[in-house]
Parts: C-alpha cells; structure tokens; sequence
C-alpha cells in the first residue's frame, strides 16, 4: 500500500523542483473572463514589457485565477522575498508600469492604487486573527495559503476559503502549482485507504449538502448510487449555471479547473464509476478551455486514465457543452441533452442514482460540491463539518452583485447572516440607499426582505423564508427597485425557458405574466392579486420539473413580504419605488424651471412646449414616460412621481 | 454564401439516392468536422455527440441552416427532425445568418437592476434594429443574452469574444465606432 503514497511523493518533489525560489519577486495577475474584461491582459502585457526593458531576471509574472473582488478589477498582486505580499487594485496599464519603477524597483508602495490600507502592508506582522471557522483551515498549506496571503484585506478577511481556496492563487493552467498545494493529496488518501464505503461515509459525516441549489446530502447521493446493481456508472458534473445573477461555476472552473477534476475523480472511485462528463455552458469559453487543458494534464500525469497509480482504478473524464436551455440544469434535462436530445425534463422517481445516463445510475454534483470534496479528504470530515450549522457543514460561496459596494465572490461558513454577508463584506448600499430586498436563488427563489437580515442562511432558513439557497447568487436591491417589476422580470426569464412539456408551466408562467404585465400597466385589479396568488400556488404544485415547481417564487415570496407594494400598483395606480413607467409622471415645477429648452430639445414626441426663459409644460397625453427630460434637466426641474 | 450549400439534399422531392446525398454532405464541412463525426461514430453512444457537432458547425457558419442541419443528420445518420428539433430547442444555435459583429446585452439580474435596458434600448437605436435582428449592412447583430456571468462588472456587453463591463447609454455609440473600425 505505500506504493501509493511513495508515487505522490514523487509528485510533490516534482512540483517542488518547478515551484519558483523564494527569492524571485512575483507580480500576479487574474486572468479570468471578468478580470480579462477589467482589461487585465493589457496590464499583463505592460509587466511582459517592463520586465524585458527593465532587464529584470528576478521578477516573474504570474498568470493566476480571480480572487473574487470583482468590482477592483484588474487586481495585480506583488510579492517580494521576506515580505508580504501587496495587493493593488484597479490597476491599468498606466499604474502597472507606476508599480514596476516605483515598487518592484525602488520599493515604494503606490499607496494610492492599494487594496485596502495601506498599513497592512507595512508591517510583516499579520493583524487580524483567525475567526473560529477559519481556524479549522489553519495548518494545512491547502487552505491556509489564502489566509495567510489574503487574510489581512478587508473583504477578504472574515471569508472562510475551501472551494475558492486557490482561486487567485494558483495558475489555473499548472499542474505542478496545483500539487504543490497538497493538490491531488485527497485523492492520493483516497486510493491508499482504498475503501470507496470508506469514502461515502467520510462525506456524510462532513455533512456536504448539495451546493447547487437543492441541498441534497451528497453522501447519501453517493451511498445510493452505491447500492445499485449496475455495474456501469457514472458521475456527471453540473457547471450549465444558468441561473442570472450566478458566476461562482464559472469563476471557479477558470481559476482552479484542477480541485474540480481531483472531486470527480474521488466520486467516481466511490460510487464505482469510470467515466465522468462535465457538462459546461457554452457561454463560458474561457472554463471550457481550461477544463479541457487541466483534463489533458492530468491525463500526462497518469491521474486520469487507466489504472491509476497502480490501484487498477481507471477514470475517464468527457467535457459536454451545454448549448443555453436554464432548464438544463435540472437533473434530468441534463441526462437528456448529453445524450444529444432536447434538454426536456422528465418524471422522477426513478432518480438519476437509479437511472440516469443511458438508465445507469449517475451521480450529478455541482461544481462547488466536487470542489469541496479534495478539501474533506484533507483536513479530514470531522473538521470540516466544524464549519457551517449542525445540518449543513462547510461554507457557501456567493454571488454577490447589484446594489452593493464590494461586488464579487464570498465564501462564509453555512449560518452567516444577510447582514455579515451584504454590510459587512459586501461594504453596504452605494449611494447612501436603504437596502430593500436581497435576491437569492435566481429564477427559482425569491426576495428577502429587510426583517430577515440577520436570519443564519441556510437550505432550510431560505426556504423558510420564501426563498431558496440555489447556487448562491445573491442580488442586493435597494429603494429604488420596485418588488413588482422584479417578479415579473423572473417570470419573463422562466416562462421563455420554460420548455413546454407541461401545461401547468407551459400555461401557468404565461398567464401568471400576462397577470403582472397588466398590475404593472396600471391595468390590475384586487381580483387580478388573488388570481395570481392561486395561480402561482397551482404551477407550484403541478409542475413536472424543478423549473415549474419553483417558477412562482418570485412572485409568492414578493406577494407575501411586498404586498402593499402590489396594492399600491393595483389600487394607487402608484409604483412607489417609480420603476414601472406606465405609472409615473413626469412634471415640471414652475418655480424651478429657468426655461432653458434642454427638455424640449431632447424630448422625442415633442410633447414639451413652453416660451425660452418661462416654465414649460409636458403634455401627459403624449408623454412616453421615457425619462429623457428628467434625465438632461440640471435644475431638478422635472419631477418623478 | 457558399453556393454548395445550395440543393444539397433533398426534402424528398429529388431523385437523388441516399449515398449521393452523403457525399454532398461531405463536401459541405471542412475536414476537422468530418473526422469528429467520424470519429463519433466510432463512439458507444454516437448520437450523444450531436448537440457537440451542432456546435462546431454553427463555429464555423455563423448559424445552422436547413441544408447543413440535413448534412449532419445524413453523416450521423440521425432523422433530420430530429436534428432540427434539438437544434431549435436550444437558444444559443442560431438558425438565421448573423452580422459580423454578434452584439449580446445582458440581461441577466444583476444587469437589469443595473440599467441594461437602457443599454439595450440605446443599441437598439443606434443601430436601428431590434433584438434578434441584424442590420442590412450585414455588420451587426443585436441579441439578448441571459447571462454571461460577469454579474459583478453589470451591466455588460459581448461583442465577439470581448466582454465589456459597466457599460452605460452613452458608452454605446463608441462602442459601436470601435467595432468598425476593427
């Protein structure tokens, strides 16, 4: 048995050989599709240069995947030996050569371009101590390489890395990189126990529930795909994330392919499965690619392939692309579009661990879950289920975006409230709003409002609330988004997705729209609201799939904690957040209004008239309601009401 | 167009047998497209490939049209209607020809709290063509897409394989300038 464990001996020293000396300095920069669009090619491109112009043989620039604080992008990070490591942020190519003379050269911080104060950095001494989550990540090189090169950042510092442990820190495309942070350990442990029961067991005592949304233990999953009598089996990654709002999948793919691989490979080992398929939307090139090259590596390697490390496990893995159906995700949808058919749903049971591809047992894992699942192997089930509540162990990554000041990627222990998550990481509401509502679970949650922000979330608190986990994308809304609008723009995304094969959401998410199409025209009535409500408690019920069953959300978690906001549409003919253009008006005070024309120039219908230097009047008739004079207006003229 | 595309296959109205129509199936891909096929139907499960060939066709036309569609489902020997039924079922397969710069505007939550309907609108005005439809000169196509999970950098844009990130109203007409001039 330690044959094994001598061959990933060998693995390590190799990927230590290639591991750069300490003594070289080292810029790194996210390459990532959301970094890439921040434009960080062009600020690695200005580094390539300086290094040559410069002459600089000890300074490399490293490629690396994305930390996760996107609203700072491009983020360049520079390492110098003995010193900690400075993260700057925003940077162009004007700031990176600024950060090549002045820091790389004379070593002095560009304080204006820092990621946080600039006081962290001048000390060596780290500042912020380990909260108790994060000290159970603490002593394996694994998970604590994030806290000790990030954990003195705001943003960074009260997250609790285990699926995102490398993003930002390795490259996505190195192997070596990925060994040399106990990459491929879990799995190595894994195969030395050689006990797959042994395995299952460790995930159900890490208490791993499904980080795609259900919240599903995985090791029951595992343990019943197990227990089929099939001998051909298969274990499916699901990366179609087509939930808007949603890129933790995505970011995870590009930045760390390889702890995603290591995942499906300890699956297939304990569900007894040799061929694994990653089924990726085909909106994400960049993850594609980069699954496919870590795929190609691994297989170099002898870590995918036949008989692996001599153990006589063989392992295949297959990328499929998706091709933009939401209802894809569903479990059952997806069976059939990698089977090369319409992505249609179909009844369960029988559950895709009984029959799933081609009527053999599959196990289907989101990529979050199999990321997680190196990370058990390692620090060991009894530690990791430390993290999270008594149900649920571990963390969760969110998807944190709209209304709020640090947009990006957060990873926190299950349990965190709302309020630690969107206030304290997530800095608050720009612009001095008052938070409304938090979004979760995209098309299949619903809105959360203000009173539960200090709920631990969880599987079981979000559904509680009227609203569900799903892949973690969380929405922040402020006074300015109008409940109602929100509701009907989920159900326009289901009921186009919806994919027709039965009636009650084929129908049912049409008329439910039909119903909010008219509520937000100022055509609604009170027997309009009870409609809708029954409506939307049928399709709940009915529905085939997970689609269906969960379309209505949106407008049952809006119905029961923004009633009167409904009201107000349907009785006032008021929207009050004045979102909904049917029902605001444009007008314009007398006492402000200098006539200076600039709203009757720019008007489109020309329903502006008024003398040069006298107020002018909007002709409600013809008003479109386009917000155009409202817009150009610099004396606060025109009124919004 | 390329004119092979033109009668390569019949609706069941010509006179031409099964192995001609293959062979002019053959003559209408580039050599990478045959040998995947080929080699998928080596595979356990060769009808699984299909929606992977649609798209390595769609990479290399632009869209799927009736007669590629007809060629694949003759080279995979797959029923057409089957073919033209995944193919329709999925958004992301175009079945109409595109311009040559593809605009997608997200609309995916975090871009519409962010104001990508006014984005949209304005593209639209611009480019005097709605969603869905390209411009006569043949440049431009305006889609929606759902999202393209940049939600962070919202509301955002994709031309080709660049993504553009916080993109307002009057950000559009330059844009639009820059891809012309590419």
């Amino acid at each position: 048995m330690g044959k094994i464990k001598d061959q990933y001996q060998k693995l390590q020293e190799q990927a230590q050989k290639l591991t750069l000396s300490p003594d070289v300095i080292q810029i790194r920069v996210g390459s990532a599709t959301c970094e890439n669009a921040s434009g960080a090619r062009e600020v690695a491109e200005e580094f390539k240069k300086n290094i040559v112009v410069y002459g600089s043989d000890n300074v490399k620039l490293l490629t690396v995947g994305c930390t996760g604080r996107c609203s700072c992008e491009p983020i360049v990070s520079v390492s110098k030996p003995g010193k900690k490591m400075v993260v700057y942020q925003k940077v162009d190519r004007e700031t990176a050569h600024k950060i090549f003379v002045s820091h790389i050269k004379e070593d002095r911080l560009v304080e204006e371009s820092l990621l946080g104060d600039a006081s962290i950095y001048n000390t060596n001494k780290s500042q912020t101590a380990y909260s108790p989550s994060q000290q159970n990540l603490a002593g394996f090189p694994m998970t604590e390489e994030f806290l000790k090169l990030y954990g003195d950042i705001p943003f960074y510092n009260s997250q609790t890395r285990i699926a995102l442990r490398n993003s930002g820190i390795i490259n996505p495309e190195s192997l070596h990189e990925y060994i040399s942070r106990q990459g491929f350990l879990g799995l190595n442990i894994v195969l030395d126990k050689a006990d797959p029961e042994w395995v299952v067991d460790q995930i159900s005592i890490a208490k791993l529930r499904g980080r795609g949304g259900g919240g599903f233990p995985t090791g029951k999953k595992w343990h019943l795909a197990r227990m089929s009598e099939e001998k051909i089996r298969y274990v499916v990654c699901n990366a179609d994330e087509g939930d808007p709002g949603a890129f933790m999948d995505r970011s995870l793919l590009e930045s760390d392919p390889f702890s995603v691989i290591e995942g499906m490979i300890i699956a297939g080992y304990a569900i007894g499965a040799q061929k694994g398929f990653f089924y990726i939307r085909a909106e994400y090139p960049l993850a594609v690619e980069r699954v496919q090259k870590a795929i190609d590596l691994c297989h170099k390697e002898g870590l995918l392939g036949k008989d692996i490390w001599g153990t006589g496990f063989n392992f295949e893995l297959e990328i499929r692309l998706g091709a933009g159906a939401f209802v894809c995700g569903e479990e059952t949808a997806l069976i059939h579009s990698i089977e090369g058919e319409r992505g249609q749903p179909r009844t369960r049971p029988p559950y895709p661990v009984v029959k799933g591809l081609w009527n053999k047992p599959t196990v289907i894992n989101n990529v979050e879950t199999l990321a997680n699942i190196p990370a058990i192997m390692v620090m060991e089930a009894n530690n990791f289920n430390k993290i999270g509540t008594a149900v649920s162990g571990g963390t969760k990554v969110f998807a944190l975006a709209g209304k709020v000041n640090h947009t990006g990627l957060v990873e926190v222990p299950m349990g965190t409230s709302l309020r630690e998550v969107v206030f304290g990481i997530g800095g608050g509401i720009p612009n001095g709003k008052k938070l409304k509502a938090v979004q979760t679970g995209g098309p299949s949650g619903g809105l959360l409002p203000y009173s539960v922000i200090d709920t631990p979330i969880d599987y079981d608190t979000l559904a509680a609330s009227g609203s569900i986990m799903g892949s973690g994308g969380m929405i922040v809304l402020d006074e300015d988004d109008c409940a109602v609008d929100v509701a009907k723009f989920f159900l326009i995304f289901t009921q186009d997705e919806s994919c027709g094969k039965c009636s009650p959401c084929r129908e049912g998410t049409l008329r439910m729209l039909e119903i909010l199409e008219r509520i937000t025209s100022g055509n609604g009535t009170l027997e309009d609201l009870v409609n809708l409500e029954r409506l939307a408690n049928l399709v709940k019920k009915a529905s085939l799939c997970g689609l269906g069953k969960a379309a209505p959300n949106p407008v049952l978690s809006t119905l029961k904690h923004f009633r009167d906001e409904y009201l107000a549409h349907v009785v006032d003919k008021r929207c009050p957040a004045k979102k909904c253009a049917a029902l605001i008006r444009y007008e314009i005070d007398p006492e402000k209004c200098v006539g200076c024309t600039a709203c009757a120039r720019v008007c489109p219908v020309k329903c502006i008239t008024g003398e040069r230097k006298f107020a002018h009047i909007i002709d409600q008739k013809q008003c479109i309601k386009c917000g155009a004079c409202f817009n150009i207006c610099k004396f606060s003229a025109v009124k919004k009401t | 167009m390329n004119n092979n595309l033109k009668n390569v296959c019949c609706s069941g109205d010509c006179s031409k047998n099964e192995k001609d129509c293959i062979e002019a199936s053959r003559d209408l891909f580039p050599e990478n497209i045959l040998k995947f096929i080929e080699q998928c139907l080596k595979d356990e499960h060769p009808n699984s490939q299909l929606i992977t060939v649609l798209h390595k066709v769609q990479d290399h036309f632009g869209y799927l049209s009736p007669q590629t569609m007809d060629a694949v489902a003759y080279l995979m020997q797959i029923p057409a209607a089957k073919v033209s039924g995944v193919a329709s079922f999925y958004h992301y397969f175009r079945l109409k020809p595109c311009g040559k710069h593809v605009i997608s505007v997200c609309l995916g939550t975090a871009c519409y709290v962010n104001g990508a309907e006014a984005v949209l609108k304005k593209f639209s005005e611009e480019l005097g063509i709605k969603e869905g439809e390209t411009t006569h000169d043949g440049m431009f196509t305006l889609e929606i897409a759902r999202c393209l999970g940049a939600c962070a950098l919202a509301p955002v844009v994709k031309i080709g394989d660049d993504i553009h990130s916080q993109v307002t109203p009057d950000k559009v007409p330059f844009i639009i300038s820059s891809c012309l001039k590419k």
